[in-house]
């Protein structure tokens, strides 16, 4: 298990205090200064070299998409933005970043405003954080009061951080829809290229970084790359906060190492599986837009949670965002209310998605129920794959690949009900319809 | 997607403006964004709009803030009706939204849901006292807190059909309610204690 002292959070559960006294007395703003005169393209490099990945689901190096920005500017201002629009089903670990350790995430806007040449900083929350949002708005209150940013701030680099919200649009978690929010247009994606780093908000260079990756720099920073580097594997390196919902023991958020096996980590913090490891029907290790993992020697039970090790099972770390489900799961029943939550959240831009996300829902529901033909499951397969890839944004494959999994791994659960919906009809169904 | 349309004219308010309260507030908004960028404030201001006028958002106050921040009427209508929480029809005093997507709906998002169905009605009515409507939202993110529900701006979390009726029956008499779990737990850590973050920080 991490011992406690490589944590970045160490306020997760909101027992300390979470005002700037506490956020210092744990470790925030020490030593900013010398941070940022270390230069830029040495925190960038020491980003890089610590292996940091994206923490909002798609882990792509964050060091490496610093350094996309342009090196000098052309006369456009740069922008930072900070996406804290989650809304991934199963992930509820911003929430507790923002509400609790604000500091380590304003200090971090801070550094990575430095490291990309950016003087102004949005942080775009997601509209149901309400309460979120105010204590975010005073931690950044306190900080300009204290002088830690803003103009001529102590730390010799101009730097103001505003908080802006939407409005419960899943799909503003897409950078360039969270853009496109953040001017006060609809949430739809944008084309790239253009990216962001050359055109973003305001047609500025821009980064999108997820709240997560963002509070951990100053931490990076401060105890030195080869310190993250060293936890978890190689490529999947440093601590990550996990949610584990659905059917364990003690449902919770935890920080803990990279590469740690699942098994192990629902045991160790959230008391098992409900009704013990065999009890294991699927897990969804990712957050809902990730393929379902099924229980089994080669899979869940040999599943190791970082980027490689979920995606040896076909599946992918996303948020690392655990949702259980044991046996008593009515999975076609979960999977379809996934799909469900797809149809709802597509933005409609692009056919695919829009007809798409309707169209596996509705067959989902029948298949749920047993009311569809067996070949109508290759069908549905076949419609995932037309969507997957054919969209603007990632969305369309978000959705698909959940669909996916459980035609994968579920196929004769289906064909089962299939089946006995059939054989129902045959034996009593009309007769008793027409009564009633 | 959803389909979402505006409230019907007999119930529209043939004018809004806002507060001079809420008007300096506006103002203080447009700093945040660079000069002619001011279209950025129209979340923030069709939401105080909406707070001002009791929980729903008339085409009144969409057209006035479009005006407010020069922007086409058609602009400020499609960013209305694309964010699913401005509610463009009334609701009650006690708006509830009831995550029902899979991590709580596998934890008895259902018993919820029948809770709502039995006491406030279908999805989008109003009790006729005025005090309480609900709605079905997607994921609220509280998951490990499943199943949970927010109620205007408060999240009340680790629910059970009792605990969730008693909830309502206090807003209704106005008693005070605590939001956050709703049993015995710090949060978001595992209950019965943290297993991790013991030491004294």
């Amino acid at each position: 298990m991490l011992a406690d002292k490589d944590r970045i959070f160490r306020n997760l559960y909101g027992q300390h205090d979470w005002r700037l006294k506490g956020a210092r007395a744990r470790g925030a703003w020490d030593g900013t200064k010398a941070i940022l005169e270390k230069g830029r393209d040495a925190i960038i490099e020491e980003i890089k070299t610590s292996g940091l990945r994206g923490r909002g689901g798609a882990g792509f190096p964050t060091g490496l998409k610093w350094s996309f920005m342009p090196k000098k500017s052309d006369g456009r201002p740069h922008y930072l933005v900070v996406n804290a629009d989650e809304s991934e089903p199963g992930t509820c670990k911003d929430r507790e970043i923002m509400r609790h350790d604000p500091h380590l995430l304003v200090e971090g806007c801070l550094i990575a405003g430095f490291a990309m040449g950016a003087n102004t900083g949005y942080i775009y929350v997601r509209g149901e954080f309400v309460r979120e949002r105010e204590r975010l708005q005073a931690a950044i209150d306190e900080a300009y009061d204290a002088r830690l940013i803003g103009k001529n701030n102590v730390h010799g680099w101009d730097f103001d951080l505003y908080v802006h919200h939407g409005a419960g649009a899943y799909i503003c978690g897409e950078e360039t829809a969270l853009l496109e929010s953040l001017e006060g247009k609809k949430g739809q994606p944008r084309l790239k290229p253009p990216f962001p780093a050359n055109v973003g908000l305001y047609g500025c260079p821009t980064t999108v970084n997820n709240v997560e990756s963002i509070a951990a720099a100053p931490d990076i920073m401060r105890r030195g790359a080869s310190w993250f580097a060293g936890i978890g594997r190689p490529n999947n390196t440093g601590t990550k906060l996990f949610c584990i919902s659905g059917h364990v023991e003690k449902p919770c958020n935890v920080e803990e190492a990279m590469g740690i096996p699942l098994r192990e980590l629902l045991e160790t913090h959230a008391g098992g599986v409900r009704g013990g490891w065999d009890n294991l029907l699927a897990v969804i290790p990712g957050g809902s837009s990730m393929p379902l993992v099924p229980a089994g020697r080669d899979q869940a039970d040999t599943l190791i949670m970082d980027f490689d090790g979920c995606r040896d099972k076909k599946s992918a770390l996303g948020t690392a965002a655990v949702i259980v489900m044991d046996k008593s799961t009515d999975i076609v029943r979960a999977m379809t209310r996934i799909s469900y939550f797809y149809k709802h959240e597509s933005c409609g831009q692009c056919t695919p998605c829009r007809e798409g996300m309707g169209w596996m829902w509705r067959v989902l529901t029948r298949m749920a129920e047993g009311r569809a033909q067996r070949r109508e499951i290759d069908m549905l397969m076949q419609v995932t794959q037309q969507i997957e890839g054919h969209t603007i944004c990632a969305f369309g494959d978000g959705a698909a690949w959940p669909v996916q999994g459980l035609l994968r791994h579920f196929r004769p659960e289906i064909e089962r009900r299939i089946d006995e919906y059939s054989r129902n009809a045959d034996a009593h169904g009309a007769v008793r319809e027409a009564a009633e | 997607m959803s389909v979402r349309r505006l409230a019907p004219p007999e119930i529209q308010p043939k004018d809004f403006s806002f507060s001079n309260e809420n008007l300096a507030w506006a103002k203080e908004q447009l700093k945040k964004y660079p000069e002619s960028r001011q279209q950025s404030a129209i979340i923030p201001l069709l939401w105080r709009a909406q707070e001002q006028n009791g929980g729903w958002l008339p085409e009144a106050a969409i057209r006035h803030i479009a005006d407010f921040l020069g922007m086409a009427h058609i602009r400020a209508l499609e960013v209305a009706t694309f964010y699913t929480m401005f509610n463009l029809q009334p609701v009650g005093k006690f708006h509830v939204q009831l995550c029902g997507t899979t991590p709580c709906r596998l934890r008895g998002a259902d018993d919820l849901e029948k809770v709502c169905r039995s006491r406030i009605g279908d999805q989008g009515e109003v009790t006729s006292d005025g005090k309480f409507s609900w709605v079905e939202v997607e994921c609220l993110g509280a998951c490990v807190n499943a199943p949970m529900a927010q109620i205007n701006y408060d999240y009340y979390e680790d629910l059970t059909a009792d605990s969730f009726g008693k909830i309502l029956d206090d807003l209704a008499t106005g008693k005070k309610v605590k939001p956050g779990p709703q049993i015995d737990r710090q949060l978001s850590a595992p209950v019965g204690g943290a297993t991790t973050l013991k030491e004294k920080a």
